[in-house]
């Protein structure tokens, strides 16, 4: 089966098999620090820094307010090192990717079956993490309050997209691997710190304008959206900008790989 | 035969004018050659002559710049690149194996790529380990592995698609001799199934054993094309003495006093080769000057050929 952009199915499925065989053997190696990342910021922030703001933020207990943002970045950050670290190991170092070129499969059927592995990564962290709170939310505080939350599973889903896509176009652009401290410390951390998942994002002067220029911010604003129930056109928005954003990337990354690699 | 015909019964390979240009420099610069289905077809040459730039675009690696590729029938453009690569097995030069996966994974994962699946995939997957020889060491992953069975592994993988023509790429570099001998008698076992093969190596010994037919290549051309036996006789004389001189001095007296009597002659740095008809004719020639304890009588080899044609040896 054909997807637009010529890519196979099927082609695409034996990469996302090869990487599943893999992951079998180091799953929990790769699995536990990234649970533990975004449970780990909860609990010191939320429930340490939280206890000292008692009124909370927005109207919320500061841990629920805090909780759907954190999701949104495990999302994130399972997919970045998908695509970032684990992507340019396969390509360059195991030379993988000659060997899959070498089969009748084409670089767009790699990108994407590589693209739906790291969403399944993405989510596995985004999933567990929203399995963690909406069980806290059963004895203390009201983090997943709203049937909404159901859907978050799909926009996790898009959200690992979004962020698998970002970091191909990265490693498609990079030959030397220690260009990704850049991508970490210079672009995913300041997302992270400045995409509202703490604070609103309207703490600094044109937060919100700029923020609204970034990927993680409509991420958290829809992991929040969702949790709380508070289903906002401007939330839709979010979802509408993720969507076009991955589709866009869709486009160039396949055709950023060819030139590497068909030359 | 009709042109119409061409895709099922003309060549397995077709290459006119063939040529690939990284910046000014041409790394294969207009080669024609023509590969037979069921010929064991080699490309003899040194590195950077060019060879695996002409696989890389046989397999579908790298665009072809200039002249005409057709691939089993295929033209070697964009659009028919799946089809040919389908009916493709490629080894290429460097190990490109999951290390962390045994031999049996491997072809798991790759044999989705051709489409195989249930019982089909298992019995496929059983005759490759069992043809590769590798049955016994199926559950060790491949790091494990010496360079010898790494590719034999490779091969395997590249035999899953049943393909019709198999690309192997200096496939014996860098291995011990004893398996050397092996992957040969598992690449002529292949030849004798009817699969067409093409092969790339810098060693003559390994074209003269393996190839039915082959072309030597040189700095991005094709400089001589026959059957070992026939390039041989078509372009040295068959019986070469080789003397190891290093002194600049005791080379100029050799050679003036092989005169005519060599019919060519070849300076490498630490050898001298004067080649004729009669092998014993050299080495009493050389005995009428010296003692010959430094010296060889031997019949001529492909390394002659190249040596004759290029002016410089093949490593």
């Amino acid at each position: 089966m054909r997807l637009p952009g010529d890519i196979d199915l099927r082609m695409a499925f034996a990469v996302f098999m090869r990487n599943a065989t893999d992951y079998r053997r180091t799953w929990w190696l790769n699995i536990l620090p990234n649970f533990f990342e975004p449970v780990l910021y909860l609990l010191g922030l939320g429930i340490g820094l939280g206890y000292y703001m008692r009124e909370g933020l927005e109207g919320k207990d500061f841990i629920a307010w805090l909780a759907p943002g954190l999701m949104a970045s495990a999302a994130m950050n399972g997919a970045s090192f998908e695509t970032t670290y684990n992507m340019f190991v396969r390509m360059t170092f195991a030379k993988l990717y000659d060997a899959y070129l070498a089969t009748p499969a084409q670089i767009q059927d790699i990108a994407f079956g590589e693209l739906l592995w790291a969403i399944v990564r993405a989510m596995m962290y985004g999933v567990v993490f929203l399995i963690v709170v909406s069980v806290m939310s059963l004895f203390g505080p009201p983090i997943v309050t709203s049937p909404w939350a159901l859907l978050l599973p799909v926009m996790l889903a898009l959200i690992g997209a979004m962020f698998a896509l970002i970091g191909q176009l990265y490693t498609s652009c990079i030959r030397v691997i220690d260009l990704y401290s850049f991508y970490y410390t210079l672009w995913l951390t300041p997302l992270f710190l400045f995409s509202g998942i703490f604070y609103p994002v309207d703490r600094f002067a044109h937060g919100e304008q700029i923020a609204w220029f970034t990927p993680l911010y409509h991420a958290v604003r829809v992991c929040r959206g969702l949790s709380h129930g508070e289903v906002t056109t401007s939330m839709w928005g979010s979802v509408v900008w993720m969507l076009v954003s991955s589709v866009v990337l869709m486009r160039v990354v396949p055709w950023r790989l060819r030139r590497r690699f068909f030359r | 035969m009709t042109s119409r015909m061409a895709d099922e019964s003309g060549p397995a390979i077709e290459a006119r004018g063939l040529t690939k240009r990284y910046g000014n420099r041409a790394a294969v610069d207009g080669v024609d050659f023509r590969i037979e289905r069921g010929e064991f077809f080699g490309f003899l040459g040194p590195n950077g002559a060019g060879k695996s730039t002409t696989m890389r675009m046989i397999y579908r690696a790298t665009p072809v710049d200039d002249g005409v590729l057709r691939v089993l029938g295929h033209e070697a453009i964009p659009q028919n690149d799946r089809a040919i690569k389908s009916r493709l097995g490629v080894v290429p030069q460097e190990y490109n194996l999951d290390e962390r996966m045994t031999a049996r994974e491997i072809l798991e994962v790759f044999s989705r790529f051709y489409g195989l699946r249930g019982e089909a995939r298992r019995t496929r997957i059983s005759e490759l380990l069992d043809f590769a020889e590798l049955e016994d060491r199926k559950t060790s992953p491949v790091a494990e592995l010496s360079g010898g069975l790494k590719r034999r592994v490779q091969i395997a993988r590249g035999l899953l698609g049943v393909p019709d023509v198999l690309v192997l790429d200096e496939p014996t570099t860098g291995l011990d001799p004893r398996a050397r001998r092996a992957l040969w008698d598992k690449l002529i076992a292949l030849g004798d199934r009817g699969t067409t093969i093409v092969l790339t190596t810098h060693y003559m010994d390994e074209a003269e054993k393996l190839c039915d037919r082959l072309v030597v290549m040189d700095e991005g051309k094709i400089v001589a094309e026959g059957t070992p036996a026939g390039l041989i006789a078509d372009n040295v004389p068959p019986q070469v003495l080789e003397i190891v001189v290093p002194e600049a001095a005791e080379r100029r007296r050799l050679h003036e006093h092989f005169g005519p009597v060599a019919l060519a002659r070849v300076e490498l740095a630490d050898r001298l080769l004067f080649y004729g008809t009669d092998g014993e004719a050299l080495l009493r020639r050389l005995f009428e000057l010296r003692d010959g304890t430094d010296a060889r009588v031997r019949a001529a080899n492909l390394e002659d050929v190249f040596l004759s044609l290029t002016g410089h040896g093949l490593s």
